[in-house]
């Protein structure tokens, strides 16, 4: 209903303003429905989500040991909290010209990028979720006889899946967020190139807007994606209410 | 009072004499920096524990009972003195000395089956099955094994934290107020099945409560903590043989007088 609503009111304010470029539902649609049998938008589509993959599996494989290790040891705490702390606040998109500059136009370029704006809010996630390991468990697994390394995975990652669950959620959307950029400046594939494209080919705001749902709904998916594992049995635990 | 107290070991479920010491606490002392501040926890403890007895540390809340245990299962350096286990100073925590925590100390992202057999990485899979097998059915799990934590009772995974302890065949397990989250009833089904335990494996227990009946039910000996900073201030050899009847005489005569002990006699 509400959604029948907002588009309804997107039609009504695109024919009280005729002279604009932005296109209207239908229009948008229309748009949808021309990228589909030129098979150009399944390619887009993949090579989007082909470099947020690798870009945010680079993030996941480096950034969970390092983060058990660092949130582990104290004291490599302290030596790399200024660190990430600078680091922290500088948008991915502010690397975009060195990315360029080592990778130069492609895929590499935009995966570095991803990878950049995904492995800092997950090391930075990781870390917190090890702070939050009740003692009892790091006890419990020390009272076993477990050494540093057997203690952090089998103790000290799964007690932070589900938190860790919840930061890969958060990290995917910037994943996402950051593709679109990068794909507007590093490559020439893909849903961000696709927006900038039809604009730079005469003014194609129909497929701009179009370009957009279709990055919303592939958004969409991936966020339920990551979702639906958090119903796995074994990881039920972290998300039923606390006692 | 000294007199009702000062009961002599008969009873057959209280080791002899000859029975070797197993655990040696030497002038252990522990304090705590706080805001700068040395604040003294515990002072001054002489504690031996034989092999086999089942000990109970008793005390009001923040006398360092707790405290006592952590630092005779290694979890702790005491500040002063040494805890001996075997003859050997504890260095550190072992598996051959198992800590069991009040029911939170099970892994939640773990089945029954997979909790229990945590201590068991060195076996086979199939001995570790066997194993795991034998203290499911010891603390009445069966049909719960592939269950998670969250989906048990507080009493189920008090039990299967205790057979978890139990798998990996501990001389000596710490119990640190393990039913002190549980109702009475189940409370009490409790005591009695850690009793059937004791006296089917043989371990040395080492049992923290606050709750006089509780010791009174379950130990050999019932030490007695002051306030803080904790010290011995009686140790009570509890003269009853194992089932406990908990309304005779001498029941309540050493209950009464170790609540006399603690300065609660008779009066509520």
């Amino acid at each position: 209903m509400f959604a029948a609503a907002l588009l309804a009111a997107w039609q009504l304010a695109v024919s009280l303003h005729p002279h604009q470029l932005m296109p209207g539902p239908w229009k948008t649609a229309q748009g949808i429905a021309d990228l589909f049998p030129h098979g150009l938008i399944a390619k887009y589509i993949i090579a989007s989500v082909f470099r947020v993959t690798w870009g945010f599996f680079l993030a996941v494989l480096l950034a969970i040991p390092l983060g058990l290790a660092i949130g582990w040891y104290q004291r490599a705490e302290l030596a790399v909290n200024p660190i990430l702390q600078i680091l922290r606040p500088i948008s991915p998109l502010a690397w975009i010209p060195i990315a360029i500059l080592w990778f130069g136009v492609g895929d590499m370029a935009a995966i570095f990028l991803i990878f950049i704006g995904c492995f800092l809010p997950l090391l930075l996630a990781v870390i917190d979720a090890v702070r939050a390991v009740p003692a009892v468990y790091i006890n419990a697994g020390r009272n076993f006889g477990l050494k540093p390394v057997a203690l952090m995975r089998r103790v000290l990652y799964p007690a932070i899946v589900p938190r860790l669950m919840t930061g890969l959620r958060i990290t995917l959307g910037i994943a996402w967020l950051v593709v679109v950029a990068a794909e507007m400046i590093a490559v020439n594939s893909g849903l961000g190139f696709l927006i900038v494209d039809a604009r730079n080919a005469g003014n194609r705001y129909d497929l701009v807007v179009a370009g957009m749902v279709i990055i919303g709904v592939v958004g969409l998916l991936l966020d339920y994606g990551v979702r639906s594992l958090e119903r796995t049995s074994s990881l039920r635990w972290g998300f039923e209410e606390k006692r | 009072m000294t007199s009702v107290l000062a009961g002599s070991s008969a009873a057959g479920a209280v080791p002899s004499a000859a029975t070797p010491i197993k655990l040696r606490v030497e002038n252990l002392g522990i304090s705590f920096q706080r805001d700068g501040v040395l604040m003294p926890v515990l002072g001054d403890i002489n504690l031996e524990v034989r092999d086999g007895e089942f000990v109970c540390l008793l005390g009001p809340s923040g006398c360092g009972k707790s405290t006592l245990l952590n630092a005779m299962a290694g979890f702790l350096q005491p500040t002063s003195g040494q805890v001996l286990v075997d003859g050997e100073a504890v260095r550190g925590p072992d598996p051959r000395r198992i800590f069991v925590f009040q029911e939170r100390g099970v892994f939640p992202w773990l089945t029954v089956a997979g909790n229990i057999g945590f201590g068991l990485g060195k076996l086979s899979r199939e001995e570790r099955a066997k194993r795991v097998q034998h203290y499911v059915q010891m603390v009445g799990l069966e049909g719960f094994e592939s269950s998670y934590p969250h989906e048990l009772s507080g009493g189920m995974k008090q039990r299967v934290e205790v057979a978890r302890a139990l798998a990996v065949n501990p001389d000596v397990m710490f119990l640190d107020e393990p039913f002190g989250a549980l109702d009475s009833i189940t409370r009490m089904i409790m005591r009695g099945e850690l009793l059937q335990i004791w006296q089917a494996e043989r371990k040395t227990i080492l049992f923290v409560t606050h709750d006089i009946d509780e010791a009174v039910q379950l130990a050999d000996r019932v030490v007695v903590l002051s306030a803080r900073p904790g010290r011995i201030q009686r140790i009570v050899n509890v003269d009853l043989p194992h089932p406990r009847d908990i309304s005779s005489a001498r029941y309540l005569e050493l209950r009464d007088g170790i609540l006399a002990e603690v300065g609660l006699a008779h009066r509520i």
